[in-house]
């Protein structure tokens, strides 16, 4: 780990060229020049969302009126959950950072300790992400838009999406104009009866998320969180896969055999990038 | 299961138990750099507007220098970027640094103009 800059070299590690270009390993140049073209990749995702965010005349959600749901718990707990899967990203990164530690020790056990937790708090945000997209695929209850072009908030608790009228607590609020998800000041909950005469006048009525609209802002917004988020959690998926293999081959002592831990690392700097991704997509798309 | 098609090159792959404990100390110092970073953050973005409002702008600029060194400290120190020669950190960092400034220019400048279509002319 540290010290490879200044360390004289042995010939058997120099490459074909007679010496080893910036004294670094082959493996891990590759996966370095990899994850820059990645890095591209993600950048230019999160610039066309910002192209997109700046150019529209439309209101754009905002992150922590959104994302304030937890599980099993009713309430408001703006970006409790998103921080949470942050820090479970960031400390998977910290145990796979020290079983990269322990493979320069040739610490068999301490390796596979540390790469199990690793596998297991990747595990544990693809399921947080899978959790996200149903609750926001799911929605709070939507919106309806009238023939006067009102826009009225739903309150749907049994989340009935094909009649939410059928339940006992439907009803109205009307929502600031050119907003969403903020209720007009002071604007009442309407009565049962209100609510149902003016659910008769509705011109759509939008609830939840889908390609092409969404309760909660331009349909571009839900365009973006899909693709962003989900391609972040296919990276996150293949990490976990990538750190399960290397796990088991750690268990079998295949790199024991080899004599070094270096594929512990070149597995770690893919999963360190993907917890960087996420660091950025933290901010741009929940906290911006 | 040996492959000899490859050759695994490893340079410095080892260390003693005391540079270790020197590496470890090191990596849970930044681990406890980052949890307090995205703590500010979280409670920054929930509530700073009841705080302060109207100071939107500050707080955006807040979360990109934020964001910045919490990038900076994952690069340098859990992908030990920092501990590699420095032409090797100039060839990842450089043109990746370079092409995004542009891109970031040129995504700013164009969104401004189509924003002002939109307002002015449609």
């Amino acid at each position: 780990m540290a010290g490879e800059a200044t360390k004289a070299l042995s010939n058997d590690v120099l490459w074909g060229g007679g010496r080893s270009p910036f004294s670094i390993s082959y493996g891990k140049m590759m996966m370095w020049f990899f994850l820059v073209s990645d890095a591209l990749t993600f950048s230019g995702l999160l610039v066309a969302y910002g192209f997109v965010r700046h150019s529209t005349t439309e209101a754009w959600p905002i992150g922590e009126e959104v994302f304030r749901a937890l599980p099993f718990l009713t309430g408001s707990f703006p970006l409790v959950y998103v921080a949470l899967m942050t820090a479970i990203l960031i400390f998977s990164s910290v145990t796979m950072v020290l079983a990269v530690e322990a493979g320069h020790r040739m610490d068999k056990k301490g390796v596979i300790k540390w790469m199990f937790l690793t596998v297991l708090g990747g595990a544990f945000f693809v399921g947080s992400q899978a959790w996200e997209w149903s609750h926001f695929i799911h929605g709070g209850g939507g919106y309806i838009t009238t023939t006067q072009g009102e826009k009225y908030w739903v309150h749907n608790d049994a989340h009935d999406t094909h009649d939410p009228t059928a339940h006992e607590s439907f009803h109205l609020v009307k929502a600031k104009e050119g907003h969403y998800l903020i209720p007009e000041e002071g604007a009442p909950h309407l009565s049962r009866e209100q609510s149902l005469a003016i659910w008769e006048d509705r011109v759509a009525y939008v609830d939840g998320a889908n390609m092409d609209r969404n309760e909660y802002g331009p349909p571009q917004y839900a365009n973006f969180f899909f693709f962003i988020t989900g391609f972040h959690g296919f990276h996150v998926f293949s990490g976990v896969i990538i750190n399960l293999i290397v796990l088991i081959m750690a268990v079998q002592g295949v790199f024991h055999r080899r004599g070094h831990y270096e594929m512990i690392e070149k597995a770690g700097l893919y999963w360190h990038f993907v917890d960087l991704v996420w660091v950025f997509v933290f901010t741009f798309f929940y906290l911006l | 299961m040996e492959r000899d098609d490859i050759i695994e090159y490893s340079l410095d792959a080892h260390h003693s138990e005391e540079a270790g404990r020197k590496i470890r100390r090191k990596i849970w110092l930044v681990t406890g750099l980052l949890a307090v970073v995205t703590a500010i953050e979280v409670i920054l973005g929930a509530y700073w507007k009841e705080w302060m409002p109207g100071s939107w702008h500050l707080v955006k600029w807040t979360f990109v220098v934020l964001t910045l060194v919490k990038a900076t400290y994952i690069v340098m120190t859990f992908m030990h970027l920092g501990d590699e020669r420095r032409n090797i950190r100039a060839i990842i960092l450089l043109p990746y640094a370079l092409f995004i400034l542009y891109l970031l220019f040129i995504a700013i400048w164009e969104s401004n103009y189509v924003n002002w279509i939109w307002t002015n002319l449609l």
